[in-house]
């Protein structure tokens, strides 16, 4: 009896692999009775090893901390600016409803629209990825964090009102912390969108290194292991990064949904 | 015991002898003499004194040139028909939302020169959940600039007067809803404040915890005689716990009555079946159907 209820729940902890292991046969099995072409699709097992000597010599490893370290400082910049602005913006709702159009606006357009603006007015270099990416996730930020400042619950804001707390107390005792759960949505949302925009740029805008680099080097190339193996790179990124952000969101917002 | 309803307002300067002018009542330099003049008059023992108070929501008039004088050191629960602005009126005091017109004192101050408190209805959406229970009690000092080990001096004082079992090093959204509400009137009473409001302090709780919570709040005013002024929508529970039962009317809100309630205290749970206590609520209540729209 307890051996069956150990191996039940080593399959039940295991629930999360059955999606993967699917993925894998289903492939396997796909490339072995060659439904599409070999070029074109080659086995699971050969872009696992053109993903481990990648990571292991170094050349998708590198390529890899260059999109992380794009996204990382692009998504850095955009907080800085965004955090406080949605605050300022936010403790004030007529102020936000003057620029809630320019917002949205540019909030809508796909940043990839914007890439020849930026490219004009800052060049090929890094920077110009990093202004587009950090322009883009800080709309979405500057968004969420300026509702979670005005969805603060009014009687939180009376009751420090009552204590004697003044405008500036009561937006950094008060506004900023009610604004958390909601500025996390907008950090997570934020740091996703900036590592689609970084990847797509280096696709595009001059690059020497970087997944989105690796990726049409590795399809012009027609070296499809290489491919497949960034392109799982550029998923383990992005799983891991949006996991990090729940994981200091849990911690941070530790009031969340209680 | 006889059944006693006093009516010490409605006040207005004809109503109250000059010997009855109360000290310090003429700190005022309005700018209106006819309603400073009327300021000048009000009952002995008087803590608040509203006059000629003017509220309206777009155009409905809920309270038109409104006189009242809550006294000091009592109990005052204030009791209506829905609607009829009972929390408008003590968010009013308390500058909760702003006036149309009129004059609120206190003790012939004005309300930045007064330390109040206030509890709220809903317990758990006026704490900060991102602070522990404890901070949530310091808050309040925090703001008034007290520094740490008198604020600490001060919390750990009345920590022990409430000797109540929390885990003050708790978050608010780990505690029960009577904790929560606990720790909301330590947060208010920390202040040492002059007048304590409470808007429907327990009607986010259940039964039990209304009778726990109730007691508690007798012993704190046995204790410190701090003026309270507590809107309810239970007679029970405003008759129960005050001297002072004021009723209102619909709107435009007049006052119905002013009705005393001067049974010894403690008040145990048995009060609510002694005679005194049966014809007050039943007069309350008589005025109260008068008013309200059920009849």
């Amino acid at each position: 009896m307890t051996t069956f209820t150990a191996f039940e729940r080593t399959i039940q902890s295991a629930k999360p692999l059955w999606g993967v292991i699917g993925l894998l046969a289903v492939w396997w099995v796909v490339w072995k009775v060659e439904v599409a072409d070999p070029v074109l699709l080659p086995s699971p097992q050969a872009t696992m090893l053109s993903l481990w000597t990648g990571m292991t010599d170094g050349s998708l490893w590198h390529d890899f901390l260059a999109t992380v370290r794009l996204t990382t400082v692009s998504f850095g910049l955009a907080a800085v600016i965004a955090i406080p602005l949605g605050i300022f913006l936010g403790s004030s709702v007529p102020l936000y409803r003057s620029v809630e159009f320019v917002i949205d606006f540019f909030r809508s357009t796909p940043a990839s629209a914007l890439f020849p603006l930026f490219l004009v007015l800052f060049g090929t270099g890094d920077l110009s990825k990093i202004l587009v990416t950090a322009f883009g996730a800080a709309l979405v930020i500057l968004f969420n964090v300026a509702y979670g400042v005005m969805n603060a619950r009014q009687t939180r804001l009376l009751a420090a009102q009552v204590m004697g707390a003044n405008k500036l107390q009561t937006l950094r005792d008060v506004m900023f912390w009610e604004s958390l759960p909601q500025t996390f949505i907008g950090l997570r949302n934020g740091i996703s969108l900036a590592l689609v925009i970084v990847i797509v740029a280096e696709m595009f805008i001059g690059s020497t290194e970087g997944l989105g680099h690796r990726l049409v080097e590795a399809q012009m190339l027609f070296r499809m292991p290489e491919m497949y193996a960034a392109i799982f790179a550029a998923g383990a990124l992005g799983y891991g990064l949006n996991w990090g952000s729940v994981m200091i969101e849990r911690r941070v917002v530790h009031w969340g949904g209680k | 015991m006889a059944l006693k309803l006093a009516k010490p307002s409605p006040p207005s300067a004809s109503s109250t002898s000059p010997n009855e002018m109360a000290p310090g009542a003429i700190n005022h330099k309005g700018k209106n003499p006819e309603l400073e003049e009327r300021l000048r008059w009000f009952p002995p023992n008087t803590h608040i004194t509203i006059r000629g108070l003017n509220k309206a929501f777009g155009d409905t008039t809920i309270y038109n040139n409104f006189d009242l004088d809550i006294p000091k050191g009592r109990i005052t629960s204030i009791f209506g028909p829905n609607g009829c602005g009972k929390s408008t009126l003590i968010n009013m005091i308390s500058g909760l939302i702003p006036y149309d017109g009129g004059e609120i004192l206190f003790d012939g101050k004005s309300l930045s020169e007064t330390h109040i408190g206030y509890v709220f209805q809903n317990y758990r959406e006026a704490l900060f959940p991102w602070m522990r229970s404890i901070d949530n009690i310091h808050y309040p000092l925090k703001l008034m600039g007290i520094p740490a080990d008198e604020r600490k001096r001060r919390v750990n004082a009345l920590i022990e007067s409430f000797d109540v079992p929390i885990d003050f090093n708790s978050y608010p959204y780990q505690l029960s809803g009577g904790q929560m509400q606990t720790i909301c009137i330590m947060r208010a009473l920390v202040v040492e404040p002059e007048v304590l409001f409470l808007d429907e302090p327990f009607s986010a709780l259940d039964y039990e915890m209304t009778l726990l919570m109730r007691d508690r709040l007798q012993k704190i005013f046995q204790e410190r005689g701090t003026t309270m002024v507590m809107v309810s929508h239970n007679l029970e529970d405003a008759v129960w716990l005050a001297d002072h039962i004021l009723l209102l009317t619909r709107k435009p809100t007049q006052i119905a009555d002013f009705v005393s309630f001067d049974a010894d205290r403690p008040r145990t749970a048995t009060t609510v079946s002694e005679q005194q206590f049966v014809d007050v609520q039943k007069h309350c209540l008589e005025v109260f159907l008068k008013e309200a729209s059920v009849r």
